[in-house]
């Protein structure tokens, strides 16, 4: 226990001075404050028809970007660029400890490779914690800053829907994270490694998800993907619900919420546990 | 027991078809400083690397300070550099030790301390980008003494460095060595090993050709002689020297393998024998002599290379 706790000391401190991280995390908030209050805001001030919000009556525009529906618009970009930039986290800070030769480094320092590597899962864990309530303060305060311009009443959102979202939102990057570090850790190379995942990610599992809907067999498979597992959780939990029909990028309604928690959860402890099993057998050249 | 802080027996990685290490039994002990010495792709890496648990051996099997390669407490006693010092590129160079010293469980002071002994306190700050090779390996070795261990493995620990910084980081083993501290250092520079080393094991081609002291492997001191007449001369040293320990050389000389207390009483009867003496000195072969005997079946002409750079 002590050797994880060091382990995951050792890598806050030098996860925490890596510019890449604070510039991803940075960019997740920015792109999500853009596409969820920006765009969406322009649009029911100057009454424009954007492809944000077309067809979509003000009152329900100005209805998502109150307070009351930060749960929402906190996970409504999760499942695909949200996800896709936990990937790149995950991939990066994995995957770069091969080129620089660190993780040699680190490997010769004691506490076991299994510590070590836990240590960088945990610390991992704590950055994905930080960027899910950081969005959500920052989502608050954007909705709080609109409701008072347009001088709307502020309806808090629930405890529970807000607890929801945010677990919600912790499995989602959780696994995306987990999924770069099982590309990193099987690429050894960070390049490739995001790449590839992006790529698996961002372009696959949509052909798949299209090709699925044409071959049943195909798409027994495709409900169980990644993707479509977190797409689902958001979708069950209002994320599509943001635009008033199924139009947010990555958001599906293929299954269920309980079910959709349970596979993301699964997917996160197979691509930790398959990254660790990688990393405490094989030769570190 | 306790005086072997590295044993190996019939250690060997295969890689493909290629052999990298090729059955390797040495032993290392406790205080002592040991050259690895090998021309480069002979296979000194790759058994540090089975030492240091970075790499599974295919057979064979090694013991450090008593326990398995990559178990916890032998990695903990071990501080290393292996090919080439691997960091994080945009922390400081005093960051970079901080994370590692946070994996040992260490705090800052031993950070400054083992940053003050490679003399980086000053650009300690600075990131590692942004340091010369030199200065990269030497915080590489700054992290190899990070907690003090019991042994310090350097895999080429001179690579990189000016000669001004070569002599330092010699005069740092020696003192290291001196307190007591247990070196394996792996070198394909002779003049190197030659100056710091107790003990060497020389390895070719994957196979470890011997292992002993520095001393044993350049062998005896032997005294040479030149002078005329050559028949009255070789007669005269064979008298003082027994028949089978006088060679006569290609240029005409001889070779007496005699201690060298003996040159006096040599000189004296080779003057009393009327010989005229050209010259008398005495003959220590070089560990490259030594080296270039021993591993003439590899590709001598690379090695010169390397060994003259």
């Amino acid at each position: 226990m002590n050797a994880l706790i060091s382990s995951t000391r050792a890598e806050l401190l030098r996860l925490r001075k890596w510019p890449a991280v604070w510039v991803m995390v940075g960019v997740w908030l920015v792109l999500n404050v853009t596409f969820g209050y920006v765009f969406t805001y322009i649009t029911y001030a100057t009454g424009d028809a954007t492809a944000v919000g077309e067809g979509v009556p003000p009152a329900q525009l100005l209805a998502d970007m109150m307070p009351a529906a930060v749960p929402e618009s906190l996970i409504a970009g999760m499942p695909m660029f949200g996800g896709a930039i936990m990937l790149i986290l995950g991939g990066l800070a994995v995957g770069s400890g091969y080129g620089w030769g660190a993780w040699k480094t680190v490997f010769m320092q004691g506490p076991g490779r299994l510590s070590s590597f836990g240590g960088t899962l945990v610390a991992l864990g704590v950055i994905v914690a930080g960027a899910v309530v950081a969005t959500f303060a920052v989502d608050l305060g954007v909705s709080v800053l609109i409701a008072s311009v347009e001088s709307q009443t502020i309806v808090w959102p629930t405890l529970s829907g807000s607890a929801e979202a945010i677990g919600a939102g912790l499995l989602i990057f959780g696994m995306w994270t987990a999924a770069g570090v099982l590309v990193g850790t099987l690429a050894r190379s960070p390049a490739l490694a995001v790449g590839l995942g992006l790529v698996w990610a961002l372009v696959v599992e949509n052909l798949l998800r299209g090709v699925g809907g044409l071959l049943g067999p195909v798409e027994a498979v495709t409900d169980l993907m990644p993707g479509t597992a977190a797409g689902s959780l958001a979708g069950a939990l209002g994320g599509t619900a943001q635009s008033g029909r199924d139009g947010t990028p990555g958001v599906l309604t293929v299954l269920d919420a309980a079910p959709a928690a349970w596979l993301i959860a699964a997917y996160v402890i197979a691509f930790a546990v398959a990254a660790l099993a990688l990393v405490s057998r094989r030769d570190v050249i | 027991m306790t005086n072997t802080i590295v044993v190996t027996d019939m250690l060997t990685k295969r890689y493909g078809d290629r052999l990298a290490v090729d059955e390797v039994s040495l032993t290392v002990r406790r205080g002592e400083v040991y050259g690895f010495l090998g021309p480069n792709g002979a296979g000194k890496t790759t058994t540090l690397r089975m030492l240091l648990g970075l790499v599974r051996p295919t057979s064979g099997s090694a013991r450090v300070l008593g326990h398995h390669p990559g178990h916890p407490q032998a990695v903990a006693g071990v501080g290393a550099l292996v090919e080439g010092p691997g960091f994080y590129p945009y922390l400081s160079g005093r960051d970079n030790l901080r994370v590692m010293a946070r994996y040992r469980g260490l705090g800052g002071t031993e950070v400054e301390t083992a940053l003050g002994r490679l003399d980086l306190r000053e650009r300690g700050g600075d990131s590692f980008k942004s340091y010369s090779l030199g200065m990269k390996q030497r915080l590489g070795v700054a992290a190899a003494l990070l907690g003090d261990p019991e042994l310090l493995v350097l895999d080429e620990p001179t690579n990189g460095l000016d000669p001004a910084g070569m002599a330092d980081m010699r005069r740092l083993i020696v003192d290291l060595a001196m307190q007591g501290q247990t070196v394996l250092l792996s070198s394909h520079m002779l003049s190197e090993v030659q100056e710091i080393c107790d003990r060497v094991g020389v390895i070719s081609a994957g196979r470890l050709l011997t292992e002993s002291t520095v001393a044993e492997l350049r062998g005896a001191t032997s005294v040479i002689v030149r002078a005329t007449p050559a028949d009255v001369a070789l007669a005269t040293a064979m008298g003082v020297a027994g028949d089978d320990a006088v060679r006569l050389l290609d240029d005409g000389g001889l070779q007496l393998d005699v201690d060298p207390t003996r040159t006096p009483a040599l000189t004296r009867a080779l003057v009393e024998a009327g010989v005229a003496v050209h010259e008398i000195r005495h003959s220590e072969r070089s560990l490259e002599e030594v080296f270039f005997a021993m591993t003439s079946g590899s590709d001598p002409a690379s090695m010169t290379e390397e060994v003259l750079r």
